[in-house]
Formats: structure tokens, sequence, C-alpha cells
């Protein structure tokens, strides 16, 4: 571009931008409300009687049935604390493990701590998903099979965790750690008082990450359930969708979102803080 | 992410260590082992121990109680070559791989740049964008579930307004596969545009006006400018999309069980398939080694050519 364009650029840019902004945000919309359309129809069917899921002319007809049918026709509850504990165990074992491994990594000086981290790290691409077959053989093995532990345990030494919180840990100053030293604080006690409090942030977001991750997840807990006293929600959720069920559309949508419903509500209140934590987790 | 550069900074003492500073060092790595300890006996149990089964079985036939499993070579994995379902997973994977991340990585950059202009109702649409994100995979499925089932979905009712017949879309092989990435696409293009998001607050707005001074359009400006600018953003994200395309078949289950005819079988699939309904352990064994073998050469890639051409701080 020479110099020539500045001058008529100025008055041009003007009007040509407003008129780009009119058609930004009818794009930015109408992809917006395609993107929760299949929510909105979803939340819709749920509320009108059965064979009636997609009849808008009457408004007015609308019931809960569709959420009581399918509340009574699966232990909800059970998958539901079940779901909560397999989140829970999770975290707290990741939160332990990767706690103790990111602090030796960040801080420690040990033979064959490189060669180690990398293998660590080789497990963000040797995903327990794609190892099932073996990690079956391996939690029966155990004596793990249709229990929370053994729905969890393979993802508790994350890699992902380890390598963020060395990160967070690395970054905090020696002299702080060196400070609690000289006070007489145990190789533990520093690690509890200074380095855990630093990284609370680091913590908080893997933390919303590993919830939602396993709230979710549903290949390994289907594959390791064989009973209903189990199953996580997600699990309990496929098999009451499936088509020889024979359920209706309303109250398969019904079901699908009072078993969304926890995330996307805790989601919709936590937006900014949701993102952020994401953010933060997901970029190295 | 720095995997060459040393981690500790502090300078080697030079002086010969006296049996004290010894004494603690030795203590130091004691720690440190111990610390490891707890995480590297799960990893070994959950990722290197089954590594090694696997391409162990892979290597032995299928033992029976008559005829124990003895070592054949690669003969499991000349089976799956000579397959022709591999032949077709491999396909499937492929094209949906070749699909839904492109797709995926465009949608969130345009939902990006979207989320970021200072638009009306801003908070609404960047929630709509990313609302997908935190659904699981089934729950997903199950809504567009809805919106394939022929005669009574969603689309369906709204294509027979204008007079056009029922479309079968999970239920014909030529449209079963691209309905299923409209889905991955609609539960995935959300996460990405955060990263996007996020490298877009990096870059300072002089940059656009200047473009704007010199009369560059727009799309001269997403092109020469923000495009090179979010070169890192775009790596990593390709890197976490290629990894979903393996490991993300959650909604298979509920759409379509990999059919109509193997139509959307993906690998993933096609293992759990193997395992677990035909109990075939040595061949999904040996499509595992495949997979972790395609796996590492995307680490190998992503350690050796990305991270050395991108800077992540």
């Amino acid at each position: 571009m020479t110099d020539l364009s500045l001058s008529d650029a100025a008055p041009r840019v003007h009007p040509r931008f407003d008129a780009g902004k009119l058609l930004d945000t009818a794009g930015a919309w109408l992809l917006a409300l395609i993107w929760v359309a299949p929510l909105i129809f979803a939340l819709w069917a749920s509320l009108r009687p059965a064979g009636m899921a997609l009849d808008f002319s009457q408004v007015s007809s609308l019931t809960l049935e569709n959420y009581r049918a399918a509340w009574l026709a699966a232990p909800w509850l059970t998958y539901g604390a079940n779901t909560l504990g397999l989140v829970t165990f999770t975290l707290i074992g990741q939160f332990i493990l990767c706690t103790l491994a990111g602090y030796a990594f960040a801080r420690f000086e040990f033979p064959g701590r490189e060669a180690l981290f990398v293998l660590v790290l080789l497990q963000l691409f040797i995903l327990p998903e794609v190892l099932i077959v073996e990690n079956y053989a391996m939690v029966s093995r155990l004596g793990l099979i249709d229990s929370i532990t053994g729905m969890g345990l393979p993802y508790v030494a994350s890699a992902f965790g380890i390598f963020l919180l060395r990160q967070a840990f690395k970054s905090v100053p020696v002299e702080l750690e060196e400070a609690a030293r000289v006070e007489g604080c145990s190789w533990l006690g520093v690690l509890w008082r200074v380095y855990v409090p630093a990284a609370r942030p680091v913590y908080l977001a893997y933390a919303l990450v590993s919830v939602a991750t396993h709230w979710n997840n549903f290949l390994w807990p289907l594959i390791v359930t064989n009973n209903p006293d189990t199953r996580p929600l997600t699990v309990g959720l496929s098999l009451f969708g499936a088509p020889e069920s024979g359920v209706n559309i309303s109250i398969i949508s019904a079901a699908t979102l009072m078993v969304a419903a926890p995330l996307l509500v805790a989601f919709l209140i936590f937006q900014r803080q949701f993102i952020q934590a994401f953010l933060r987790a997901g970029i190295r | 992410m720095t995997l060459t550069s040393p981690m500790d900074t502090r300078p080697a003492d030079p002086r010969p260590m006296d049996p004290i500073a010894r004494q603690r060092r030795r203590m130091t790595a004691i720690y440190g082992w111990l610390l490891v300890m707890p995480a590297l006996v799960l990893l070994t149990l959950f990722a290197f121990l089954p590594t090694i089964t696997t391409l162990w079985a892979s290597f032995h036939s299928r033992g029976t109680a008559r005829r124990p499993s003895v070592f054949n070579g690669v003969e499991n994995y000349a089976d799956l070559l000579a397959d022709p379902t591999f032949w077709t997973v491999i396909g499937n994977n492929v094209l949906y791989a070749a699909v839904t991340i492109p797709v995926s990585i465009a949608l969130a950059l345009l939902m990006a740049l979207w989320a970021d202009a200072k638009l009306p109702a801003r908070g609404f649409v960047r929630s709509a964008y990313f609302t997908p994100t935190v659904l699981p995979m089934v729950a997903a499925a199950n809504l567009w579930l809805f919106f394939y089932t022929p005669g009574i979905g969603v689309i369906d009712s709204f294509t027979s307004l204008f007079g056009l017949p029922s479309v079968n879309w999970l239920g014909q092989p030529q449209t079963a596969l691209g309905a299923v990435m409209v889905v991955t696409i609609w539960k995935e293009a959300g996460f990405f545009m955060i990263f996007y998001l996020a490298a877009l607050q990096t870059i300072p707005p002089d940059l656009r006006e200047a473009a704007q001074v010199e009369g560059a359009s727009r799309f001269t400006y997403l092109r020469r400018v923000l495009l090179p600018l979010l070169m890192p953003t775009t790596a990593f994200i390709f890197i976490n999309a290629l990894i979903n395309s393996v490991k993300l078949i959650d909604h298979l289950f509920i759409l379509t069980k990999g059919g109509p005819n193997n139509a959307t079988k993906l690998a993933l699939y096609w293992i759990w398939e193997m395992a677990f309904s035909y109990f075939d352990r040595v061949h999904a064994a040996a499509m595992t080694a495949l997979v972790l073998l395609v796996l590492a050469v995307v680490a190998i890639v992503q350690f050796s050519v990305i991270d050395k051409r991108i800077h992540y701080r």
C-alpha cells in the first residue's frame, strides 16, 4: 500500500466498517442460534406431551410429565452418586500424585530425572482411551472391575497434571522455600505451606478441567462397569437412550437434559471462571 | 514446552563436596524418587506395561483352552491388512480427521473473531459457542439423534414443510459419516475457540489500526497479520484435534454403532468391538499397536518440528 491511499482511505473506511459490523453481528448471531438449536429443540421436546415433540401449534400444553417418566425409568440417583464418586476420587488422586511428582520434577535433583520426565510426557500421547483392552486386563487382574477405583485409577497419574504443577512450582521463588526451611519446615512442610498455596489458581483450573472431563467420560466407564449399581451418568444415559429400550424422544430429551444440567448450570453461573480455567490449563 | 533445556538453573558447586553436603545430596535424590514413585507406579500399570503387553499380544496367536497362545510373528498384522474392514476403518478415520479438523479449526477462528469483536449481546454469543463443550459427548449425540431420526426428527420435520422426502441420515452409508462429523464439529469448535480467543487478546490493537490506515482490507489483515501471529495456537489446536479424532468415539455408540455397513466405524470403535464384542484380543492388540504408532509419529512431530519452529513461552 502506498501513502496515497492514506488520504482517501480515512473517509471511506467508516461507512464500510459499519456495514461490515452489521454483517458480523448477523453472522455471529446466526451461528450462535444454530449452535444452541439442538439444546433448544431438546428442551422444547422434553416439555411436550408424548407424540407432540415438534408440534408448535399449541404452546399452552407444556408438561413436566416426561421428566417424571424419565426420572422413574432409571436409577439416576445411583448413577449420579457414582459420577460424583468417580469425579471426586479421580480429582483427589490426581491432586496428591501430581503434586508430589510435580514437586520432585521442579525442585529435586536426582539421577534419571530428565529421562523420567520424558517418560511422563509420553503419556500425553499413549492415551488411556487407546489402551482400553490391556487396561481392562490390568484392572481385572487388580480385582477392580465394577468399582469407582477401577474407573478412576488409570487417570490418576495424569501427565498433564504433573506437567502443569511442575511449571507452577518452578515459578515459585526459591528464596521463599529457603526462608521456610530456615524456620525449620520439613520437605513436605515446605510443599504444603509454600508451594501448594502459591499454585492455588493452577489447582482450581486443573480441578475444573478434570471434573468436566471425568463427569463426561464414557468409554472407559462403559467397559469397566457391568451393573447398574456402579454405572456413572453417561453410561446410564447411553443405555437409557438406546433405541431397543423403546422410550420416546421426549423422554430421552428429558433424561439427556437432566444429565447435562449440573455442568450446564454450573457453566452458566461460573462462565467467566470456567473459560479462564480452560485457558489457563490449555495453554502451555 | 522446553524438553531439552536444563530444568534447574543453579550452577553446580565447583568445590569438592564435604561429607555433609554429599549426604544431603543423596537424601535429596532419595526424596525425589520417593515423591515420583506413586505417579510412576500408576503410569507403569496403566500406560507403560499395557503398551508392552499390547505389543506382546499383537505378535502372538489367540490362545484357547486347548492350544496356548504362541508367537506367530506378524500374522495378526497380516490378517488385519487382508481384512477389507481394516481399510474401510482407516479410510473412515482419515476422512473423518481430514474433514473435522480443518472445519472445526476454521469455525473456531471465526467464532473467536466474532466473540472478540464488540458486537451486541457478545456474552450470549460466547456462551452459545462454548456450551456444547460442557455437555457429555453421549448427551450431545442424543440431542443430534433427535435431529436425524427419520420421520419425526427435526430435519425431516423441517424438510417435509417443503415437500421434500424423508432422509435417513444415519441409516444410509452415503450420509452417515457426514452426519457423525457434524456432531463432532459442533462439539469441538467452541472448545478450540477458547484458545484462539486467548491468543487474540495478546495481539496489540495497534496492528489492526496500522493495517486500516494502510488501507488493507479485513481479509488482507486476517491473512497477512492475524494468521501468522496465531500459528502457534493453530498448531496446538491441530494436535489436540488430531488426538481427539482418534480417541473421541462416544457418539458412535449412540448414533450409529459403526454402521450402516461399517460406514462410520472409526479405529478405536473397531478396537473396542474386536475386544469386547468378538473377544478377539490379539487382533485388537495389533490394531491398538498401529494406532499407538500413529500417535508416536504425532508426538515426534510435535516435539521435534513444531516445538522447535514455534516458540511457546
